[in-house]
């Protein structure tokens, strides 16, 4: 396939640039790693439409990914497949691939239903103040790239928001005793209707 | 005598019987069930047709026609014959063979069958295998351009997970040839006989 040669190259370039904590990983483990999240993840980690959608994890903010894939580990968001991947990588290894994915930037796969666009940017920059909804950008950014642990949204996939903001409570939190940062979603992701969390979600879909 | 001519008539209603069932389907489609059987439901080698994505279809004629699908059997037969189906045909074929009902091979060695569930439902996460579920979906049905490979031929599966490692070019999704090269001979067994008998 066409990208493979580039594709070894991008990650060579990757690796040469990682910083100095992700060289306990050693580097031809992580690159192997790498190439095996994306083969799910799609080759520059931008997502994909399988039977499940398959999130962008490309620009994602690393603190983000870590704390994902450590509550994958811990079971706090139930993903039988993610625990599976998650559970084998040590904190070395988690660490280099939030940081190789951060530093992707392909164009959004797209996709999304057009005609939802235009409500949903009005819901992600004003809320529903009507229903206590805050506006999405007030902690997401205005061009929904995210910072620190709120992660960015601009480019993931439109099934993926769709399926994340209906599912919230059911997948994320799972550990009441341990009460993890997923939950400050909850009341907005509840509050959400079945439209406006479609319309949302395609809006950020499109953000590049 | 008796005997004799209710034997013929027996055989004269066989007869007409497999000629109005070929007389069914159209001279397109026959042209592809003299290889892939009766229904479309493969004779080996040719795969099974019925019930697959019909975008699945549509892309693998378009590949065979470009030549981008270039594995030993394609180039032997389906570079002929899919040569003169224009991108039309090829879609009204897609639609035909999607909506018939599918029959598992059931030809796989059952003794495999539980490694390869194990394979396909959550993968080998230690040696940078994926789950097979997470595109393919929780009965191989398939979705969109990506195939049903529920109750594919054993034989056929296996070669395809092979020619990837081999470097063929099989017109598939992206990650496909990562993926299958890095699967074992044992690995390969086990996948395909588990998919060859889910229904």
């Amino acid at each position: 396939m066409r990208l493979h040669g580039g594709l070894h190259i991008a990650l060579l370039a990757l690796l040469l640039a990682a910083p100095a904590h992700a060289e306990n990983a050693s580097r031809g483990s992580v690159q192997a790693k790498l190439s095996y999240c994306k083969d799910c993840h799609g080759a520059s980690a931008q997502g994909f439409r399988g039977y499940f959608p398959i999130p962008r994890l490309a620009g994602q903010q690393t603190e983000y990914l870590e704390n994902q894939l450590r509550a994958f580990i811990e079971h706090r968001r139930t993903n039988n497949i993610m625990f599976n991947v998650a559970h084998t990588l040590s904190p070395a290894m988690v660490s280099a691939l939030a940081e190789s994915f951060h530093a992707l930037n392909p164009p959004p796969i797209g996709g999304a239903p057009r005609g939802l666009v235009e409500e949903g940017r009005k819901i992600f920059e004003d809320g529903v103040p009507d229903d206590n909804i805050a506006a999405c950008a007030a902690c997401h950014g205005p061009d929904a790239t995210g910072t620190g642990e709120i992660p960015r949204l601009a480019g993931q996939l439109y099934p993926y928001l769709v399926k994340e903001l209906t599912n919230w409570g059911k997948e994320r939190g799972q550990n009441p005793s341990q009460p993890d940062t997923s939950a400050i979603m909850s009341p907005v992701a509840h509050s959400l209707s079945k439209s406006q969390i479609e319309a949302v979600a395609a809006y950020v879909s499109y953000l590049k | 005598m008796t005997g004799i001519r209710s034997t013929l008539l027996i055989l004269a209603a066989a007869c007409l019987a497999v000629c109005a069932s070929a007389r069914a389907e159209s001279p397109a489609v026959r042209n592809c069930t003299w290889c892939h059987g009766s229904g479309g439901q493969g004779y080996s080698p040719a795969p099974r047709l019925a019930g697959q994505r019909a975008q699945y279809i549509e892309n693998q004629l378009a590949g065979f026609r470009s030549h981008g699908r270039d594995n030993p059997f394609s180039k032997q037969y389906m570079w002929g014959a899919a040569e003169n189906l224009n991108a039309g045909a090829a879609h009204e074929l897609a639609l035909y063979f999607a909506s018939l009902a599918p029959r598992p091979a059931n030809d796989g060695d059952a003794d495999l069958v539980a490694t390869g569930r194990t394979i396909y439902q959550q993968g080998m996460p230690e040696e940078n295998i994926v789950a097979c579920v997470v595109c393919h979906g929780p009965n191989a049905e398939g979705v969109g351009q990506i195939p049903r490979l529920g109750g594919l031929g054993h034989a056929y599966l296996k070669r395809m997970l092979e020619q990837w490692g081999q470097g063929y070019h099989l017109n598939s999704g992206p990650p496909m040839p990562d993926i299958a090269s890095k699967l074992s001979a044992s690995q390969i067994e086990a996948l395909a006989a588990y998919l060859s008998f889910i229904r």
